[in-house]
């Protein structure tokens, strides 16, 4: 988890997310590399999750290969629409927010705050 | 369209896609962001919602993985980073009003860029295509609104 959670964070590191003006100059359609990014990502999972399983049984440290379940109904689309607004009024999405801090990028921790308060009200009145 | 080259985007993707199938390649969970927040919200809730089974079965790996996406930046801003650290000149109601929409619009649609955006495309999922269509569309009609007012970056 910890090892992954590196590459994780130092790869958007490297592409720049954790500086809110390249996400913001990707959604003011100035520079389309997130795209190259996201794609790349997706890309490297997509061949492992739908390969992996099929040469090993089960994961190296046991348990199973679990498959991400979601049906799409009106939530999924409103919470990607509110999501959506939230981006662009930031440059602000979850993981990038947390790369942010390991770059000494600490006003970021005002955006985390307001996602957990914004998460907390989601669970508390909306379930 | 690609003032900065392809080259930190493609690497920067390849990297964050070795780190989501290591995870999996070892645990069989999928390395997702968001729900990261209702994971840590439950060692402070006592809200049904928040207790359920996948939630506290998962908040402790979540947490250390968080932990390391923030060791990874701060090793990459330590070792390649050219500029050292930086800090954003977003202003502060930005980031909190963005930040409290991220938080409630990721959870209400049960992922965000890592998780409909990674996994969720990885997956093959409809459900993940459409959320990210949206986002995405949103963002940058939003972002492309705000700028238009004047507000920058």
């Amino acid at each position: 988890m910890f090892i992954g959670g590196l590459f994780f964070g130092f790869g958007l590191a490297f592409g720049g997310m954790s500086k809110q003006e390249i996400v913001l100059s990707f959604l003011q359609l100035k520079d389309l590399g997130l795209i190259l990014l996201l794609g790349g990502s997706a890309l490297v999972t997509a061949i492992t999750i739908n390969l992996i399983p099929r040469l090993m049984k089960k994961p190296i440290l046991g348990g199973e290969f679990k498959k991400r379940k979601r049906t799409l109904n009106k939530r999924t689309v409103i919470g990607a629409v509110i999501f959506g607004v939230g981006w662009g009024i930031s440059g602000l999405c979850p993981g990038s927010a947390m790369a942010s801090l390991g770059v000494g990028n600490l006003p970021v921790l005002i955006g985390i705050a307001g996602m957990f308060v914004g998460a907390y009200i989601m669970g508390r009145f909306f379930t | 369209m690609f003032p900065l080259g392809f080259f930190p985007y493609i690497i920067g993707g390849i990297l964050i896609g070795i780190g989501v199938s290591l995870i999996y390649i070892l645990t069989g969970f999928h390395a997702t962001q968001s729900s990261f927040f209702d994971t840590t919200i439950s060692f402070f809730s006592k809200r049904a919602y928040f207790l359920q089974k996948q939630y506290l079965d998962s908040r402790g790996w979540r947490l250390t993985f968080a932990l390391g996406v923030i060791l990874g930046a701060l090793i990459y801003t330590l070792t390649l980073a050219a500029e050292g650290f930086f800090t954003t000149s977003v202003e502060w109601w930005r980031l909190a009003i963005g930040g409290f929409l991220v938080g409630f619009g990721t959870r209400l649609s049960k992922g965000c860029t890592s998780g409909h955006g990674i996994s969720g495309l990885a997956s093959l999922s409809t459900t993940s295509a459409v959320a990210v269509l949206t986002f995405i569309v949103v963002g940058i009609l939003t972002a492309l609104a705000i700028q238009s007012l004047g507000v920058l970056p």
